[in-house]
C-alpha cells in the first residue's frame, strides 16, 4: 500500500532503523470474556472478510469450533466449563493473535519484511516475503501463528490492517451483539477495562482483572476476565514474554558468533602473514 | 614417486561432505542474520533455500556417517596425539621437529574430524526439529527452544573447525589440497609429514 512504510515501527530481519515516522494513535482491541455469550459471530465475521475458506467444525466435547487456530482460522472462541467456587461457570475467551508491543515471532524472523509492526501497534504478516521455516511460531508466547504446508507461509489475525488504515473497526468487532467486542485507542481500551474490573468486583468477583501482560510491553488486545486466579482456563499464560532461548540467540549467541568468525578468518590471515605455509622437503631429484 | 592418499571413493565423499557444506554455511548464514541475506538472493530467495538447507544437511550429515564408518578407526586418538597437542604452539609457529611424528592424521585433523562428526550429529538432530517445527506440540515447546539454540551453537562450532580446515589444507601445508583432489602424495611428502604413516 502505498505510504505504507512511512507507518513501519519494526521490521524482522532487517538491522538499520525502520522508515516509520508517521505518528498515529496505538490502537487496541477489548475483549470482555464476561459478557461474551459464545455467539461466534466475531469466528464468521473473521472468516467472511479475509476470504479465508470454511474450516470443517471439529467435535471434542466442547462448544469450541476447533481445537486450536489454523492457517485459515484466525479468531476462536475458546470455551472452558469448570466449576469456580462450586458453581458451574463457561469460561469463554476470544482468542487470536495478541498484537505485542514487544512481538517475539518478529524477534525470531530471519526473512526481511515477512512480519512488521506498524506505528498504531499492529503486527502483520507479510506472506510475500515469508519463507515458512516457522521460528515465529517458536517466538510467540500465545502459540499463534500457524503453517499452512501448502503454501509453506504463517498465517494469523492481522487485526484487520486493511480495514483499520482506512478508518473501519476490525470485523470481528464490528460483528459483536453485546458489545463486549470493542475498537479504540489503547488508552480508552484500557480504560473501559478498569471501569468493566472495578463494576465486576462491585458485583462479588474479588479476581476480576485486566489482562495486558507487560512481559510483551503490553498486547493490542485488552482482555477483561472475571477469574484473575485462573488464567490457565482462559488459555492465557500467567507472565507471557519473549522465549528466553530466542533472545540468547538474537542477541549474545549472534554476535559472539560474528566475532567469533571474524577473528577466525583475520586470525588465519594474521598467521600466514606471520608464519607462511609449512616449509616443504627438498625437492629431490625423480627417481630413474 | 607417489603414493596413494585417498582413493576415489574417499575424495568423492570429501568433495560432496565440502560442497554440501559450503551450501548449508551460505544459505545458514542467510537465515542467521540479516547482514548475509544477499546470500538468499544469489541462492534463488529465501523461500527456495528454505527448501534445500535441510535437505542439503541430510546429504551432509550421510557423507559424515559414510566417512565415520570409514575413518573412525584411523582418527582414534591416541596417547601420541595427546602429547602432539600439547606441542600446538610449535605446530602453529612450523617447528614441526620439536613434536612427536605422526601418523597418517596428526592429534589436530583428528580432532578436525570429531568435532564435525558430533557437530553434525547436533545439527541433524536440532534441524529435524526446525525442519517440522509444527510437528512439536505447544506443550514440548522446550523442545523448539532448546533445538534454536542447538542448531545455532553446534553451526558455530563447525564453522570454527571448517575456517581452520580450509586454511591448513589449502595455504598452510602445501600439497594438502592436491592429496584431496588427485589422491596422490609424494613419498618425501609423506615421510615429512606423516612419518609414521604405514
Amino acid at each position: 500500500m502505498a505510504g505504507s512504510t512511512l507507518e513501519l515501527k519494526r521490521i524482522s530481519a532487517v538491522s538499520t532503523a525502520p522508515p516509520g515516522v508517521r505518528e498515529t494513535t496505538v490502537v487496541s482491541k477489548y475483549i470482555d470474556t464476561t459478557s461474551c455469550i459464545g455467539c461466534k459471530a466475531c469466528e464468521v465475521a473473521c472468516q467472511q472478510w479475509n476470504d479465508l475458506p470454511p474450516e470443517v467444525t471439529v467435535q471434542f466435547g466442547t462448544y469450541q469450533t476447533l481445537p486450536d487456530m489454523t492457517p485459515s482460522f484466525w479468531n476462536l472462541i475458546r470455551f472452558e466449563e469448570t466449576e469456580v467456587d462450586g458453581a458451574q461457570a463457561w469460561l469463554m475467551r476470544k482468542d487470536q493473535c495478541m498484537h505485542c508491543a514487544d512481538p517475539g515471532c518478529l524477534a525470531a524472523c530471519p526473512a526481511p519484511s515477512a512480519i512488521v509492526q506498524y506505528v498504531n501497534g499492529i503486527v502483520d504478516f507479510n506472506q510475500e516475503h515469508c519463507i515458512g521455516c516457522g521460528y515465529c511460531m517458536t517466538g510467540c508466547p500465545f502459540n499463534v501463528p500457524k503453517l499452512n504446508k501448502t503454501t509453506s507461509k504463517v498465517y494469523k489475525c492481522t487485526l484487520c490492517v486493511d480495514r483499520v488504515s482506512v478508518g473501519l473497526e476490525p470485523a470481528c468487532i464490528k460483528a459483536c451483539p453485546t458489545g463486549c467486542l470493542q475498537f479504540g485507542s489503547k488508552p480508552q481500551m484500557l480504560h473501559l477495562a478498569e471501569q468493566r474490573v472495578a463494576r465486576l468486583k462491585e458485583n462479588g468477583f474479588a479476581n476480576a482483572m485486566v489482562y495486558d501482560p507487560p512481559g510483551v510491553g503490553g498486547t493490542g488486545v485488552v482482555t477483561v476476565v472475571a477469574h484473575g486466579d485462573r488464567l490457565a482456563s482462559y488459555g492465557l499464560p500467567r507472565d507471557p514474554s519473549i522465549p528466553l532461548a530466542v533472545t540468547l540467540w538474537k542477541k549474545p549467541l549472534k554476535w559472539l558468533g560474528n566475532l567469533g568468525m571474524i577473528a577466525g578468518v583475520v586470525v588465519a590471515g594474521l598467521h600466514y602473514l606471520k608464519f607462511g605455509s609449512k616449509p616443504e622437503p627438498e625437492a629431490k631429484e625423480p627417481e630413474k | 614417486m607417489t603414493i596413494e592418499r585417498y582413493s576415489f571413493q574417499e575424495r568423492v565423499i570429501h568433495w560432496t561432505a565440502g560442497l554440501t557444506y559450503i551450501y548449508l554455511l551460505l544459505t545458514g548464514l542467510a537465515f542467521y542474520s540479516p547482514t548475509m541475506w544477499w546470500i538468499a538472493g544469489m541462492l534463488g530467495g529465501g523461500p527456495v533455500i528454505r527448501y534445500w538447507h535441510p535437505v542439503a544437511g541430510l546429504a551432509f550429515v550421510a557423507t559424515v556417517l559414510w566417512m565415520y564408518k570409514a575413518w573412525r578407526r584411523d582418527m582414534r586418538l591416541s596417547d601420541l596425539d595427546r602429547k602432539w597437542a600439547k606441542g600446538i604452539v610449535d605446530y602453529v609457529s612450523h617447528q614441526d621437529h620439536k613434536l612427536p611424528p605422526v601418523g597418517k592424521y596428526n592429534g589436530g585433523q583428528k580432532q578436525f574430524f570429531w568435532v564435525m562428526f558430533y557437530g553434525a550429529l547436533a545439527l541433524l538432530a536440532s534441524g529435524m526439529i526446525l525442519w517440522w517445527t509444527e510437528a512439536i506440540p505447544w506443550s514440548l515447546r522446550w523442545v523448539r527452544f532448546a533445538a534454536v539454540l542447538l542448531h545455532v551453537a553446534a553451526f558455530l562450532v563447525t564453522v570454527a573447525g571448517f575456517i581452520v580446515h580450509v586454511y591448513m589444507g589449502t595455504v598452510v601445508v602445501k600439497g594438502g589440497l592436491t592429496a584431496m583432489t588427485s589422491g596422490k602424495v609424494t613419498k618425501e611428502w609423506a615421510h615429512h609429514h606423516h612419518p609414521l604413516w604405514k
